[in-house]
C-alpha cells in the first residue's frame, strides 16, 4: 500500500491524525496533512483505510500493491 | 425513480421523542434518501436523509454554501440567512474566499496543538467541578459546567477576556434563538461585531499570544475580516460543545447502563464522545447547499440553483451505515458520523470539541458518583427553538 496526499485539497480537519496518528501528522503552519509512513506496514492498513473513509476533503488516496 | 413519485415534503421540526430525530425522516430515508422538499420561501429543492447521499452532497464542489444562493429550510432560517453575510464569515463562503480564511486558521487547530491544551482544559474542568461542590446541589449543569468550560477555552484561545462573558454569551444565545425577532438577532450580531472590533483594534496596538493577534500578524486579512472570522469562532465555540456536554450528560443519565459502562471504564471516553456526537447530532436543522450546475445524484437530477437540505440527524441514524442506529452504544465505532459536517466546511474546532468532551464527561462522573437529575427527566426543556439542539437548563444533584 502506498499513500498519496494532496495538500492543495486538504482542509486540515485532522481526521487522519485522529484516526491513525502514527501514519499521519499535520503541518505546523497550515495544518495540512503530512504522511509519516507513505508505505505503512500491513498491520496499519485497516487504520489507513478508515482514515481515508473519514477524510472530509478527499485529500487522501492509496494505491494497493499488486 | 422520478420526482413525480414524490410530492415535496416540508422539513419536520417536531420530535416525538426528545433524543430522536422526527420520525418522518426514517420513513423518507428508506423510501427515497434524496427527495423533493418545499423550502420556507416556496422554493422546491431537495432533502437528503441518507448517509451516503448526504456525504456526497457535502463533499461535492459543485454545491455552494454561499448564503446568497441558499434557500431557508424552515421559516426562522430566513432570518438566520440574512444575518450570515458579513466579511470574514467564511463558513458561508465558497472557495477561493473560503480557502483563504481556512488556510490561515487550520494550523491553529491541529490535533497536536489541541492536545497541548489538554492540561489547561483539565484545570478549567476541575475548577468548575470544585465550584459545583462549593455551591452544593442542586445546580444547573449548563451554567455551572457545560457552558463555562468551552467558553473559557475559546476565550483563552482567541484572546477574548472571559470577564466580558455575560455580554457575548447573551448575544450569542440571542443570535441562535429562532424565536427572536430579526431586530433582536441583528442587534445581537451588531453587538458581537462591535465588541470584537474593539478587541481587534486593541490587539493591533498591543498584540498578545493568542489567535486574534496571530491573525493580525499575518498581514493577510483586514481588521473587518478578522473581526468577522473571530465572531464566527467565538459563537461556534460557545453553543456547540456546551450543548454537547449538557445534552450528553442528560442522555447518559437517561441511559443508566451506558452511564455505568463509561463510569466503570473511562477509557471508553473516546468512543463515547463519538457515539454521543452521532446519536444527538445537535446541528439539527441543516446545513443547506445549492447546486451551481446540474448534478446527477442517487438517480436524480438536482438542477443548477436548487438547494438541498442535508439532515445530519437523519444521516447519522441511517441503518445502512450504523447498525441499530437508534440505540445509544458507547462502545461502537461511530467515527465517520456527520455531526461536524463533511467536505471543505467540516468543523474547524472539532478536535478541540472532542478533547473538551473526552475530559469533561469522565471528570464529571468521577467527581460525583451519585450524579442524578434533580428534576424528572421528562420535564427538562429541550432547545427545539434554537439553531443548536440541547437543553436550556439541566438541574442535577449528587
Amino acid at each position: 500500500m502506498r499513500i498519496k496526499a494532496d495538500t492543495d485539497v486538504c482542509i486540515g480537519a485532522g481526521m487522519c491524525v485522529f484516526t491513525a496518528g502514527d501514519v499521519f501528522d499535520q503541518d505546523e503552519d497550515e495544518g495540512t496533512v503530512v504522511v509519516l509512513l507513505p508505505e505503512p506496514p500491513p498491520d496499519r492498513h485497516a487504520a489507513v483505510r478508515r482514515a481515508l473513509q473519514v477524510c472530509p476533503s478527499g485529500a487522501l488516496s492509496i494505491s494497493e500493491d499488486e | 425513480m422520478t420526482n413525480a413519485m414524490h410530492e415535496p415534503v416540508t422539513f419536520p421540526v417536531t420530535r416525538e421523542h426528545p433524543l430522536d430525530p422526527p420520525q418522518d425522516f426514517a420513513r423518507w430515508r428508506e423510501d427515497a434518501p434524496l427527495r423533493p422538499m418545499l423550502f420556507a420561501d416556496g422554493h422546491v429543492g431537495w432533502l437528503a436523509t441518507g448517509y451516503a447521499v448526504s456525504r456526497a452532497v457535502l463533499a461535492d464542489p459543485r454545491f455552494s454554501n454561499d448564503v446568497q444562493v441558499t434557500h431557508p429550510p424552515i421559516p426562522q432560517r430566513i432570518r438566520q440567512q440574512t444575518l450570515a453575510k458579513f466579511p470574514g464569515f467564511f463558513l458561508r463562503e465558497d472557495p477561493p474566499e473560503h480557502t483563504r480564511f481556512r488556510r490561515l486558521l487550520t494550523g491553529q487547530f491541529t490535533v497536536r496543538r489541541m492536545r497541548l491544551l489538554e492540561p489547561r482544559i483539565e484545570k478549567i474542568t476541575n475548577d468548575r467541578l470544585d465550584a459545583m461542590e462549593r455551591e452544593g446541589a442542586p445546580v444547573d449543569l449548563v451554567q455551572s459546567f457545560a457552558l463555562p468550560i468551552p467558553s473559557l477555552v475559546i476565550c483563552e484561545l482567541l484572546g477574548v477576556p472571559y470577564s466580558d462573558h455575560d455580554r457575548f454569551q447573551r448575544d450569542s444565545s440571542a443570535l441562535l434563538n429562532l424565536d427572536n425577532s430579526i431586530e433582536r438577532a441583528r442587534e445581537a450580531m451588531e453587538s458581537l461585531l462591535d465588541y470584537v472590533r474593539g478587541l481587534v483594534a486593541r490587539k493591533r496596538d498591543e498584540p498578545g499570544d493568542d489567535l486574534i493577534s496571530g491573525l493580525i500578524a499575518t498581514g493577510r486579512l483586514t481588521d473587518v475580516e478578522i473581526t468577522g472570522a473571530s465572531v464566527l469562532m467565538l459563537v461556534a465555540g460557545h453553543e456547540t460543545t456546551a450543548n454537547m456536554l449538557a445534552l450528553g450528560t442528560y442522555t447518559l443519565l437517561r441511559n443508566p447502563a451506558q452511564l455505568a459502562a463509561l463510569r466503570a471504564d473511562p477509557s471508553l471516553a473516546e468512543s463515547a464522545v463519538e457515539e454521543l456526537l452521532r446519536y444527538l447530532t445537535i446541528v439539527h436543522l441543516g446545513p443547506v447547499r445549492t447546486a451551481t450546475e446540474d448534478v446527477e445524484i442517487e438517480g436524480q437530477t438536482i438542477r443548477a440553483g436548487q438547494s438541498v437540505t442535508v439532515s445530519l440527524s437523519a444521516a447519522n441514524r441511517d441503518p445502512g451505515r450504523f447498525g441499530d442506529p437508534d440505540s445509544l452504544d458507547i462502545t461502537r465505532q461511530a467515527t465517520g458520523h456527520l455531526s461536524f459536517g463533511h467536505g471543505i466546511h467540516q468543523c474547524l474546532g472539532q478536535q478541540l470539541a472532542r478533547i473538551e468532551m473526552r475530559i469533561g464527561y469522565p471528570a464529571l462522573l468521577a467527581r460525583f458518583p451519585g450524579l442524578r437529575l434533580a428534576t424528572p427527566g421528562e420535564e427538562v426543556a429541550m432547545r427545539s427553538n434554537m439553531a443548536i439542539y440541547g437543553v436550556h437548563r439541566l438541574p442535577v444533584a449528587w
